[in-house]
């Protein structure tokens, strides 16, 4: 399942899937690729981690020192000026390479549209076959706004020529962690 | 009005912006790579029964789902009117305070024009989906319903843009789309609401799903504190289980893609950037939905999932563009939205654009008859107006099967002076347009029914009667021979009935239906004098006539007692091509012996392939006689005749017919074939006229040559 998901999500362009075992490889992945990404204390370069639940038990503090201009937890200002939005996924999806949420939250939603890159992180056994296996998990009576993400911003409003990044992010970075736990 | 329409034909025909861009995007190919894997028509029928069984209970899903919104804190305005629509949110943003709003694309407030009545109110309504914010700054209407600036080039959209910022912008795409990201993220901000459209409306959940690839319906119901979705009751479906194959099916259909970046499924209030719960309204406007509904013939068009691939697949569309070709709503599903939604009268102008070629029936993923419907407002307006003089006088004289016979006879004496090698290269002046790009056959000197006479029959046990129709009568009875011979030589007596007349093609493709149904009445006895097994007919368009039309014609014109003839009629009526290749399967027809291979490509008639069924069987008979196939790019696209369409819309039909002879000069084959005379006038009068070696043929002509 995982194989077709990282296929199929990485074939809607601009997309890498990434596959780590624990949640400290997550954090380490995720750390590491903050830093080659050069962010940094000051508007328009910060990185923005909205609400998770794998940073349960977490020090987020000693991470936010560990990379300057990372900032767990999420402002409307904070994702206006963030480079990186990192949010916690609840589905994927094989057959489409689709990731899903509930977005009930607003932060959930600005992390994920506002910056130029998203991180998703997704845990590898919440992956399910298709959208139909998705909508039997979650229903709307559950959740306010189900957001389903499949690659980047895109449009070809233009010419029809593809430009990516045209109202949210340019690149996905899907981080699937197989050891997160939480049932599917 | 006509004079208009002509108007901007000729300038739509002179910009062919809009017609490069879709050639480049090779949607047919696209598409189908798109769905690999998944059964179109299994899809495409559970779309039809899931919004073909909502669209008879408007009412109560409607009911439904403003219940289960408001539930989880939504406000549910039900709007009979554009009027009710415009002011309820006109209302809201006073009662708000709501100077500035964004929107997310949604063509239910471009039917109504909700910016324009805004605006009057003083409240600015910025676009945010990339091309409606394009064309909201051209100040135009969309000329395509998913992408909806398609005709702007991108020097067009950069000075667009340079006017708006007031600095100097490039003619880039990325850096243009790059710019449109700056200007409205602020927007995002600043706006009081926001505004949005919907794919779909959940009855059972009162949820709302929106697919975007920009994001941009995220920021617009996320950011304003008050959110409006102004949904048609078209969206409503019954279960939440329902989204699944319309989400699969609409962008594949609309732009290729396996799906939109993003879905989003709003149920009721969801949480606002600072912790409040957002202020949801829903309209549901009806604008003449349900009256729509009540239509047995029109209610199928509520089915319209917008994916716009009756445009990217409408030969007339891709050369006129949706300004022309449409209104707000375009194309063939278009025309007839505008004539519910919009006006009856605009529709009645745009309806004559369409050929009936059947290409967007082909494609459709809600299974809308889309040609069908045009057909009835072609219909409805030719029973309310009545169709124009001498129109309705030349339909008449051609039922009148003796007057038209002589007068035929009669041209083909007086046209003389104008014929050279079997073509008439010029017309007179007053109908040179005609021959412009192609040379028109003459009337032949000696119609069918005479040259039939000297083509002695054998005495057969089976015998075929054969309807050869106007074309084959009056200008190919060499075509009517090719079919006569090519029968005897597999054993099969002929006879032909001598009192046929036209089948009604040409009424019916002009909305006289009553007309068609008299030209059918005539038709079915002399078919059915003597006992035959087979009816053949050579011309795809009678073919559809006897296949399927003649029935249903009888039934509305109140002809009953005729129906079961033409049923009869139906069920023995075969094409050439058919009955041909089950000749040579049956080893009834073999090749002749020391048979040079030659070459050809295949022309589809629309009437052939789409509405009879039948493209394999010619090139499986052809290829049995010794001929190579050359398959020519889009073989299946109409060449431009569409009958009257060619004298109606002749620059369009001109240019239809370019494309067509540029695809059959690629393959370089020797012959290009079809099983319709309409298609041989034009194409074979086109490749005459530009001076080709390739001849058209009709798949009779090759096959008596060929068989033995």
């Amino acid at each position: 399942m995982f194989e077709t998901f990282k296929t199929k999500a990485e074939a809607a362009g601009n997309t890498t899937v990434q596959k780590v075992a624990t949640k400290d490889e997550a954090i380490t992945f995720i750390v590491d690729y903050l830093k080659q990404q050069e962010i940094k204390d000051t508007a328009g370069s910060w990185a923005v981690w909205a609400e998770s639940p794998m940073l349960a038990g977490v020090d987020t503090k000693a991470l936010e020192e560990k990379v300057p201009g990372l900032k767990i937890g999420v402002t409307p200002e904070l994702a206006k000026g963030a480079k990186i939005g990192i949010t916690q996924m609840d589905y994927g999806i094989a057959k489409t390479g689709t990731i899903a949420q509930d977005s009930t939250k607003a932060d959930q939603r600005m992390a994920s549209t506002l910056p130029w890159i998203h991180i998703a992180i997704l845990a590898t056994n919440r992956i399910v076959a298709d959208l139909s296996a998705f909508m039997d998990r979650m229903h709307p009576s559950q959740s306010n706004y189900i957001a389903l993400i499949t690659g980047p911003s895109k449009t070809a409003d233009i010419e029809r020529v593809l430009a990516i990044g045209v109202h949210g992010p340019e690149h996905l970075v899907i981080v699937c962690v197989d050891e997160l736990g939480g049932a599917n | 009005m006509k004079q208009e329409l002509t108007q901007s034909i000729h300038k739509a025909l002179k910009n062919q912006n809009l017609a490069g861009i879709l050639d480049r995007w090779n949607y047919p190919a696209t598409r189908a790579k798109a769905y690999e894997g998944i059964d179109f028509e299994e899809l495409r029928s559970k779309i039809a029964e899931i919004k073909g069984g909502a669209s008879e209970h408007l009412e109560e899903l409607a009911a439904q789902f403003a219940k289960a919104a408001e539930a989880r804190g939504a406000k549910v305005f039900r709007a009979n009117s554009p009027e009710a629509v415009k002011d309820y949110i006109t209302n809201l943003c006073k009662e708000r305070g709501v100077k500035k709003i964004v929107k997310s694309k949604s063509m239910a407030t471009e039917e109504i024009h909700l910016n324009k009545h805004l605006a009057k109110h003083g409240i600015q309504a910025d676009e945010t989906d990339l091309g409606e914010w394009i064309i909201q700054l051209a100040h135009q209407t969309p000329s395509h319903m998913v992408m909806p600036a398609l005709h702007l080039t991108k020097e067009e959209v950069s000075d667009l843009f340079t006017k708006e910022t007031g600095t100097r912008q490039s003619t880039d795409i990325q850096a243009l789309v790059k710019v449109a990201r700056r200007e409205l993220r602020e927007k995002y901000f600043a706006a009081d609401m926001g505004i949005s459209g919907a794919n779909i409306a959940v009855a059972e959940t009162g949820t709302l799903v929106i697919c975007t690839n920009e994001g941009n319906a995220r920021l617009v119901t996320t950011f304003p504190k008050i959110h409006v979705a102004v949904v048609g009751l078209e969206k409503l479906v019954p279960r939440y289980a329902d989204i699944e194959p319309i989400i699969t099916a609409l962008p594949k259909s609309a732009t290729s893609q396996i799906i939109t970046s993003y879905v989003s499924m709003i149920t009721g209030a969801a949480q606002n950037i600072d912790g409040s719960r957002k202020e949801l309204h829903i309209v549901l406007m009806n604008n003449k939905r349900t009256d729509m509904a009540a239509d047995p013939k029109f209610r199928q068009a509520l089915q319209c999932i917008r994916c716009a691939s009756c445009l990217n697949v409408c030969p007339v569309y891709r050369l006129v563009g949706g300004h022309v070709f449409g209104d707000i709503y375009t194309g063939g599903i278009g025309t007839i939205l505008t004539a519910w939604f919009n006006e009856m009268k605009k529709s009645e102008e745009i309806q004559s654009l369409c050929i009936g070629c059947g290409k967007c029936k082909e494609v459709c993923p809600a299974r809308i008859d889309i040609p069908e419907l045009v057909f009835e407002i072609r219909r409805r307006m030719a029973s309310k107006e009545g169709l124009p003089f001498i129109q309705k006088t030349a339909l008449a004289l051609i039922n009148n099967r003796k007057v038209f016979h002589q007068m035929l006879r009669a041209a083909s004496i007086a046209q003389k002076p104008f014929v050279k090698e079997g073509f008439i290269r010029h017309m007179p002046m007053f109908l040179s347009g005609l021959s412009e790009y192609r040379s028109l056959p003459p009337i032949a000197p000696e119609p069918f029914r005479d040259v039939f006479k000297k083509i002695k029959q054998p005495k057969s046990t089976t015998k075929a009667a054969f309807f050869s129709g106007c074309a084959i009568e009056f200008v190919f009875p060499r075509i009517g021979a090719a079919v006569v011979r090519v029968l005897n030589k597999a054993g099969i007596e002929v006879v032909f009935p001598e009192d046929q007349s036209c089948c009604g093609i040409p009424h019916w493709g002009s909305g006289a239906f009553d007309m068609a149904a008299l030209a059918a009445a005539h038709n079915v006895k002399p078919l059915l004098a003597q006992d035959v097994q087979y009816v053949i007919v050579a011309c795809a368009s009678c073919a559809t006539a006897l296949k399927k039309e003649w029935p249903h014609l009888l039934k509305e014109a109140k002809m009953d007692d005729l129906v079961p003839l033409a049923e009869k009629i139906a069920a023995k009526t075969v094409m050439f091509s058919e009955l041909v290749n089950k000749l040579i399967e049956e080893k009834k027809l073999t090749p002749k012996d020391g048979l040079k291979l030659r070459t050809f490509t295949y022309h589809d008639s629309c009437h052939a392939k789409r509405h009879c069924g039948i493209s394999q069987q010619p090139r499986e008979a052809l290829q049995s006689a010794g001929y190579e196939l050359k398959e020519m790019f889009e073989c299946d696209t109409c060449c431009g005749m569409g009958g009257s369409y060619t004298v109606k819309r002749p620059e369009i039909s001109m240019l239809m017919l370019k494309r067509k002879l540029k695809n059959i000069e690629d393959t370089g084959a020797e012959f290009v074939s079809a099983e319709c005379p309409g298609c041989l006038i034009q194409i074979g009068g086109g490749l005459d006229k530009s001076g080709s070696k390739i001849k058209a043929k009709h798949i009779a002509e090759l096959l008596e040559e060929n068989l033995k």
